[in-house]
């Protein structure tokens, strides 16, 4: 099996906020990022497919292709958006990098058709990012 | 965990020491031919980054696997107030008898955030410079049980 990784980079606005607890829980517990008007990011997201080169082309997926779909299934969706507002799939979801990714993930395991979606790993700033595997997956740890 | 997702949150962690690799059971001569450069008499330092991972269910309530507040101010007591602007071989009790290698780090890294409860320690891995990077996931039955 061969891991390919393709990255790109993203710039959206997020609060933290749960209308089910108070302003002061909220405060507390988000703190700086309970702030009323949101703050941003550039996000980087690195995606990981996982498969066995095509003897023909020698690709495990057509970089053009996975291109294409990050930029229909991510770039469109949260690119310079508010993540809170914006973005349907985390509707009812505090945008944390956990959430994102785990959404990305979401959004992107239907539409590989070749190879199959390994890892999404989402850097929210270069010290803090969430990583979503398969459950179980190899490079997954224990699990 | 029945989610078919896995979820691990990565934090990064900053810390500068010094560090001198010898090993009393080498001969000075044995010393200086395995360690090299690090084994020079007064030691050298290095930037280190400390990558650590942490899996768990994410709540719904704060969308997060682990409050970061809290993951940060646990690694700043166990980890980066021991390390920080420190010498490894002689302000830290762990390498009395340890030679302090990178690899032995991570270990020791391990063993002090494993039992931080609010969360699972899957992987500890640092970056001695910016082209070393060891990892270490514990041995099989390792790791805490949130």
């Amino acid at each position: 099996m061969v891991l390919l990784t393709r990255k790109i980079e993203f710039s959206a606005s997020h609060r933290y906020h749960n209308p089910n607890l108070s302003a002061e829980e909220n405060r507390r517990i988000f703190g700086k990022c309970n702030n009323p008007h949101g703050h941003g990011h550039n996000y980087t997201l690195q995606v990981t497919i996982e498969g066995e080169p095509d003897p023909v082309t020698g690709m495990v997926l057509d970089l053009k292709e996975l291109k294409e779909i990050l930029e229909s299934e991510v770039m469109q969706r949260m690119d310079h958006r508010h993540l809170n507002y914006e973005v349907a799939e985390l509707a009812g979801q505090i945008p944390t990098c956990e959430n994102i990714a785990r959404v990305i993930w979401q959004l992107l395991e239907p539409k590989i058709t070749q190879g199959r979606l390994h890892r999404v790993r989402l850097y929210e700033s270069p010290d803090l990012f969430a990583d979503c595997y398969r459950n179980g997956a190899n490079g997954a740890g224990k699990s | 965990m029945n989610s078919p997702l896995k979820v691990e949150l990565g934090r990064r962690y900053h810390f500068s020491a010094s560090h001198r690799l010898h090993s009393p059971q080498l001969s000075e001569e044995e010393n200086c031919r395995v360690f090299g450069k690090c084994n020079n008499p007064y030691g050298h330092g290095h930037n280190y980054v400390v990558e650590v991972s942490m899996s768990g269910d994410i709540d719904p309530a704060t969308g997060m696997i682990a409050n970061l507040a809290d993951l940060d101010s646990f690694v700043e007591r166990h980890v980066l107030e021991e390390f920080d602007h420190k010498s490894l071989n002689e302000d830290a009790p762990a390498f009395r008898a340890k030679v302090p290698t990178t690899e032995n780090l991570c270990i020791e890294i391990f063993q002090r955030l494993k039992s931080f409860h609010k969360a699972k320690l899957e992987r500890i891995r640092v970056e001695e410079t910016g082209n070393n990077s060891f990892e270490y996931a514990g041995d099989s039955l390792e790791g805490n049980q949130p």
